[in-house]
């Protein structure tokens, strides 16, 4: 197995982020319906950024990984700056170039897309 | 004359089977979505357009009339194939526009408010959406046959009394065969019709239409070893000729006025506009290569491979359905308890091995099971237990990784 999907596993078996927030400002839902994947995304923001994160949902190793490393890069950042997030720079945070797997991109982008969703 | 299978000399047609993926021997499991084709299809594709292409019941000239030749050639092969008089082949692009055509020329015009219309909890969404549509355009009831612990229908008798009771032959999630002459003898006691979805029982098991006494029956060549975009509705002659048509438009008509039209006979009726005579061509081509195989013996490969893959898979992971193998057509459906389906997908994908993840168009049937998705490995005659090996062991190694 390649090194790349080997790291995607390991951050799947315990993914930093998980977790519910109870005093979140923005909770975003997403779901892919051809898998069954399913996400919640919780924001605490402060003036426009975004303070704390952390996600809850069942899904393949690449929606969760996702999840979980969009939200270490979001917290700090604007939430306006992740909203405005390309696919390629989640490719570049998983280290998976997905431009070839459309089935396994829209995994990735789950968590993305919710927050995209207004 | 003995009858030999021989698997080897079956892969040998087939070009794709020689590819390597990430390295390794292509392992294609993933044949309820769509079958590989056979050389003797691809040629015959290739021929028509090297020496034949014309349009069809257009032109006098020669080559009209070899195209021509050749597509009804396609359907009298067809005809035979599943025991059936060729006007009562309809040439469509697959199996959902075969069940919409019949949810529309005869559904539409033959369900009144508060009729009943039955399907069960095991079809694929092209079995299952055209109907719902067709309940809710005519404020009919549609009702579902459930399913049993060994993915069986369970209360079929329920199904008498409705208009129309639409099931699937074989299921492409549960792999469970339907007691169709059962079925169609319960929707006409009751005064019904009986619609047959054989996208997954045809290709591998022998059918006979008439036996069965089903009224329409819908397929789809690319399962069976042809192209895309060519699909079968049988229909009793009978209910075609008192059925409107379904699309409008060019060589469905005899006679066009500027105050009506006189519509064709069946079956081209249904067939408006220039047909898919290539993919046509290539479904004559496959029936051909099926038969000369023989689709006992293809069912009793499948058999041969269910059994070996039943038996080394019980204990390494949930399988969902029957676990006789008699009773299910060639595919398993599957899942690694803790793993996502697109994960082992993904992870057996770094092997060569091709399998299907997801809903498999049954999402109706997945929450009856109460799952999100599974995993599917589906077989057709020129898989070996070489390969189901090869599947065993990318299961065990999805386990190890996801331990």
């Amino acid at each position: 197995m390649n090194i790349e999907y080997e790291r995607i596993v390991h951050i799947w078996k315990d993914p930093p982020n998980r977790g519910e927030m109870e005093d979140a400002d923005f909770v975003f839902e997403g779901a892919n319906p051809i898998c069954g994947d399913k996400v919640r995304i919780f924001l605490k923001v402060n003036d426009g950024k975004i303070e704390d994160a952390s996600f809850t949902g069942e899904g393949c190793a690449i929606s969760v990984a996702s999840a979980s490393l969009l939200l270490d890069y979001a917290k700090g950042r604007k939430l306006e700056e992740i909203r405005d997030l390309e696919k390629e720079k989640i490719m570049e945070l998983l280290g998976l170039d997905l431009s070839r797997n459309p089935s396994r991109l829209k995994c990735a982008l789950l968590p993305l897309m919710a927050i995209k969703k207004r | 004359m003995v009858h030999m299978f021989d698997v080897e000399k079956i892969r040998a047609d087939f070009p794709i089977l020689g590819r390597e993926v990430n390295g390794k021997r292509l392992a294609y499991l993933d044949n309820g979505a769509t079958s590989q084709k056979p050389r003797q299809v691809i040629d015959s594709i290739v021929r028509y357009y090297s020496e034949h292409n014309a349009n069809v019941h257009r032109g006098v000239h020669k080559l009209s009339e070899e195209a021509t030749f050749s597509y009804e050639e396609a359907r009298r092969k067809v005809a035979e194939f599943i025991n059936c008089s060729e006007e009562e082949i309809v040439f469509v692009k697959n199996a959902s526009e075969a069940l919409n055509l019949v949810m529309y020329s005869y559904g539409m015009a033959n369900v009144s408010p508060g009729d009943r219309v039955s399907i069960s909890m095991m079809e694929h969404h092209s079995n299952f959406v055209p109907w719902q549509a067709l309940a809710k355009r005519r404020k009919a009831k549609l009702e579902f046959v459930d399913i049993g612990g060994d993915g069986e229908l369970v209360g079929l008798e329920g199904v008498s009394g409705s208009k129309i009771v639409s099931l699937s032959h074989a299921s492409n999630m549960l792999g469970t065969i339907n007691p169709v002459d059962e079925i169609c003898r319960v929707a006409h006691e009751g005064g019904g019709i009986a619609v047959i979805d054989a996208s997954q029982s045809v290709p591998h098991m022998p059918v006979d239409v008439k036996k069965m006494d089903c009224d329409f029956f819908a397929f789809t060549g690319h399962k069976m070893l042809a192209p895309t975009g060519i699909g079968v509705l049988y229909g009793k002659k009978e209910l075609l000729e008192k059925m409107e048509p379904f699309l409008f438009g060019g060589d469905m008509i005899v006679e066009v006025k500027k105050e009506g039209c006189r519509w064709n006979e069946v079956p081209y009726k249904f067939e408006a506009g220039t047909p898919n005579i290539e993919g046509a061509v290539g479904l004559g081509a496959a029936v051909d290569y099926l038969n000369g195989i023989g689709m006992e013996e293809i069912r009793k490969h499948e058999v041969e491979l269910l059994s070996y893959a039943l038996g080394k898979l019980r204990d390494e992971v949930t399988i969902y359905g029957p676990l006789d193998a008699e009773k299910r057509t060639g595919l398993i459906s599957f899942n690694v308890p803790g793993v996502h389906p697109h994960d082992v997908a993904t992870i057996l994908d770094e092997d060569g091995i091709a399998i299907r993840s997801g809903h498999h168009c049954a999402q109706p049937l997945h929450d009856r099971l109460g799952l999100e998705s599974s995993a599917r490995a589906s077989f057709y005659l020129y898989n070996t237990k070489e390969e189901v090996d090869r599947l065993v062991e990318g299961i065990k190694k999805v386990k190890r990784v996801f331990a």
